[in-house]
């Protein structure tokens, strides 16, 4: 057994941090990493009863299978799977698909570097007050606005907008060519609305606005519709 | 005795600020409060016709800046009511003959004797709009129900807010009644909605202040003038008074927002 187990230990370390346990791979195949991270807790069960457990991936990109299947095999075991870490932006959206995090407490060093090119869906600029006329508020992440947008005010945003109030001015989500990007408002009657390279067509104030959510649909036009509670809407 | 400085603005030119300032400096003077009004539209001046005193200036607010006069040879008093001055524009300098520490000197100087101090804004969000701000206690923002007034207003609370100059007063002059009855203007209600800041007053349309702006006598010296009594009503506010707002609808329901909204495509 002993020198099966040799090279299994040394493709996956494991540490403690402020929020259970981290499990970082040496470059391996993923079928190769996640086999080896199995035999190291069913080797010491005992220690990962009950564990919380977060991976850091490195770069490569996983499927959701991947997650699902690794998720499964370690709830098995006793261990839940809470957070991905990963330099890849498709296996951090993978992952919060999943509803998995992916950012632990103690970021990684390389991290600080690419904050702007990989803003997580967790991440929002959360302003709270209106935005008037001649305001720009410009972020490379999702913004989140508690307040009205006024005519002649703009948002740009890398990501997604939220506006708990009216909107009247300019909105362009996913200005950085994310066409996943959304707009949603209690009261969507900008004049115009923009999400990547698409703008709308005129959204006429309504006699009784309703929360909308504008999105690209799947001909690649941008739309709004009402906002259906209850629904879940996933995007991606 | 020490004076509240109340600046008047409004983003866009031409909405009624320097008719505001003469109808309010006048009306507080009426109620017996001394009251000195400043021009700070350096170079655009004009208050000083509105209240007909264009042919008593001496000297300018720019005199009284560059040391070339005392402030008390600057203040103009005005025809009728002697506790109200009017400090002018120069008219052949521009706004950068003033910044906002000489605005607020002059304004520190005039503090103890007098009760209001009405700054006079000049269009615009550049120097001239800073200058009037720098001294302001509190700041009126005067604006049309037209969408062009109202946007530049929303810009301008937007700046007042950012530089923490206290909660801005509106005063929404020009109101037709009749027009915003058939939706062809905005309502009171639409403009109070989007800039969400409090109302002071609403001025209806008159024609009586264009002639008394011509004749350098304010409306509000005319008892019979309609918008005359919307000034005199803001200027109990400004003293502190409740004054319930003019009803300027005779006909009931124009307020009425489900008329409003079922009116409007």
């Amino acid at each position: 057994m002993n020198h099966i187990m040799e090279p299994a230990t040394s493709i996956v370390q494991i540490k403690g941090i402020r929020d259970g346990l981290l499990a970082s791979f040496m470059d391996a195949p993923w079928e190769e990493q996640r086999s080896a991270l199995l035999v190291q807790i069913d080797e010491r069960s005992s220690f990962f009863q009950g564990a919380r457990l977060a991976i850091d991936i490195g770069p490569q990109v996983l499927k959701v299978n991947d997650l699902v299947d690794l998720r499964d095999q370690l709830s098995e075991r006793n261990v839940m799977l809470w957070a991905v870490v990963s330099e890849s932006p498709t296996s951090e959206q993978t992952a919060q698909l999943l509803g998995l995090a992916t950012r632990i407490s103690k970021p990684r060093p390389e991290e600080s570097r690419h904050v702007l090119d990989t803003i997580s869906n967790e991440n929002a600029l959360f302003i709270n007050k209106t935005i008037r006329s001649g305001t720009r508020i410009e972020y490379p992440g999702n913004i989140v606005v508690i307040g009205d947008v006024n005519p002649g005010a703009e948002i740009i945003a890398g990501g997604s907008v939220v506006v708990w109030g009216r909107v009247r001015g300019l909105i362009h989500a996913g200005s950085k060519g994310d066409r996943s990007a959304f707009i949603c408002a209690l009261d969507l009657s900008a004049n115009q609305l923009r999400i990547a390279e698409e703008a709308s067509a005129m959204l006429k104030p309504q006699k009784d606005p309703k929360p909308e959510i504008a999105s690209i649909n799947k001909e690649g036009r941008l739309q709004a519709e009402i906002w259906q509670t209850g629904e879940t809407i996933i995007r991606n | 005795m020490t004076a509240q400085v109340i600046t008047v603005t409004s983003g866009k030119g031409g909405v009624g600020k320097t008719t505001a300032v003469a109808n309010l400096a006048t009306a507080l003077a009426m109620d017996g409060k001394k009251v000195v009004c400043i021009d700070g539209d350096i170079g655009l001046r004009n208050l000083d016709v509105v209240m007909g005193l264009e042919n008593r200036i001496v000297y300018d607010i720019v005199d009284v800046i560059e040391g070339r006069c005392k402030l008390k040879q600057a203040m103009i008093r005005d025809k009728h009511h002697p506790e109200l001055y009017l400090i002018p524009a120069a008219q052949t300098r521009d706004k950068n003959a003033v910044s906002p520490s000489d605005m607020i000197r002059v304004c520190k100087d005039l503090r103890p004797d007098s009760d209001f101090i009405i700054v006079d804004s000049p269009a615009g969000i550049e120097r001239g709009f800073r200058n009037a701000i720098a001294p302001a206690d509190r700041v009126l923002v005067v604006t049309n129900p037209e969408v062009s007034a109202v946007r530049d207003a929303d810009r301008v609370v937007g700046i007042l807010e950012a530089e923490e100059k206290g909660n801005p007063a509106l005063i929404i002059n020009r109101l037709n009644p009749a027009l915003v009855k058939n939706n062809d203007m905005l309502s009171a209600e639409d403009v109070l909605d989007l800039l969400g800041i409090k109302l002071i007053g609403i001025v209806p349309e008159d024609e009586n202040v264009i002639i008394g702006s011509n004749r350098g006598a304010p409306a509000v010296t005319d008892g019979k003038s309609r918008a005359g009594q919307a000034f005199r009503n803001i200027s109990k506010r400004l003293q502190g008074e409740d004054v319930p707002f003019m009803n300027l609808t005779p006909q009931s329901g124009l307020w009425n927002a489900i008329q409003r909204i079922t009116g409007r495509k």
